[in-house]
């Protein structure tokens, strides 16, 4: 694989059939592959999740990232948007989850996919991905620190509710990524969820990093922490390459 | 972490955004990641004005020391001003 790739902005249908803009990432030099949406961070649909999703298409997987800020905010800034979002309370989860559905059609549909979509979100789309993976039917999931999914904190939008209600309903394996010295999720929460996992018989495989809060990944942020983002990327590496690739 | 909490206060006054002043209607106040600043949260301050659409904004991303000194030097301002004032 020579990780070159083709990116471009689609419209794709999301949630009730809404026209929803998406950052769409593809391996240029692969006859088949795998599908990943890739759900943004609070912050928005901005330029480090995009490269992502070209991280994706390099390593042989079509990427779509929906933007979840769209329908309110079409054309503006993403941290215009994202702020925009959070003065109205946040996103709906139904209508996150019908965009990811919507996100997970496209891929499937488009030329040369294997019919496999796995999904993967960081920070609130980490909860996300989780919501989506006990929502829709997925082949593979990853939570990279997503909060929420245990215990929703104080002050949270009163829509938001706790997610761990929904884990008899995780259609697929998932993968957890998080940082030991996050304070939401903490180990404690995520230990929780595990347990609930095991008692449900659904398939599951949790790390959690030393040295690393929350948003290890993000590299243009003070909380990136490389050993950990090395490590991670590893891991989703060989998660999805179990589950999603493939012809 | 991402706090999800954000304090809302009506606004009346004017902020100065990417396209000039505008008429602000609202405030979001929250500690939470930033866009911009290099600290793993900051205390983020949006003015805007919804009805004139996302980019009506003023942002800042203070640390919250900052925060806090500015918030005594608001209160002290107004506590100074000539009676009538504020």
């Amino acid at each position: 694989m020579n990780e070159a790739l083709t990116a471009e902005t689609v419209i794709m249908k999301g949630h009730d059939g809404d026209k929803v803009e998406a950052y769409l990432a593809r391996p240029a030099d692969v006859d088949s592959f795998g599908g990943v949406v890739v759900i943004h961070h609070l912050p928005g649909y901005d330029s480090a999740t995009k490269e992502i999703a070209r991280k994706f298409a390099a390593r042989g997987y079509a990427a779509l990232m929906p933007n979840l800020y769209y329908r309110d905010s079409p054309g503006a800034s993403p941290d215009d948007a994202a702020a925009a979002a959070r003065a109205k309370g946040g996103m709906p989860d139904d209508q996150v989850v019908g965009d990811v559905a919507g996100a997970a059609a496209y891929l499937r549909g488009l030329p040369g996919s294997n019919g496999k979509v796995g999904v993967i979100g960081y920070c609130s789309g980490g909860r996300q991905s989780f919501l989506a993976a006990c929502s829709i039917q997925l082949d593979a999931a990853v939570d990279c620190y997503g909060g929420a999914v245990v215990h929703v904190p104080a002050g949270a939008p009163a829509s938001m509710k706790p997610l761990i209600g929904l884990s008899k309903n995780l259609s697929c394996p998932l993968l957890g990524l998080f940082g030991a010295d996050d304070q939401f999720p903490t180990p404690a929460d995520m230990t929780e969820l595990s347990r609930t996992l095991d008692e449900l018989g659904k398939e599951h495989e949790f790390h959690t990093f030393s040295g690393a809060g929350h948003a290890f990944f993000s590299v243009d942020r003070a909380s990136y922490r490389v050993e950990a983002a090395v490590e991670g990327w590893d891991k989703v590496w060989a998660f999805f390459g179990r589950h999603l690739a493939g012809e | 972490m991402c706090t999800y909490a954000t304090e809302h206060v009506s606004a009346t006054g004017s902020g100065k955004g990417p396209a000039g002043w505008f008429r602000l209607s609202e405030v979001s106040v929250y500690l939470d990641h930033p866009a911009h600043a290099l600290a793993d949260h900051t205390l983020n301050i949006d003015f805007i004005n919804p009805a004139r659409g996302p980019s009506a904004r003023v942002a800042v991303e203070l640390t919250a020391q900052t925060a806090r000194a500015l918030a005594k030097a608001i209160e002290s301002a107004l506590d100074a001003a000539p009676p009538g004032l504020a």
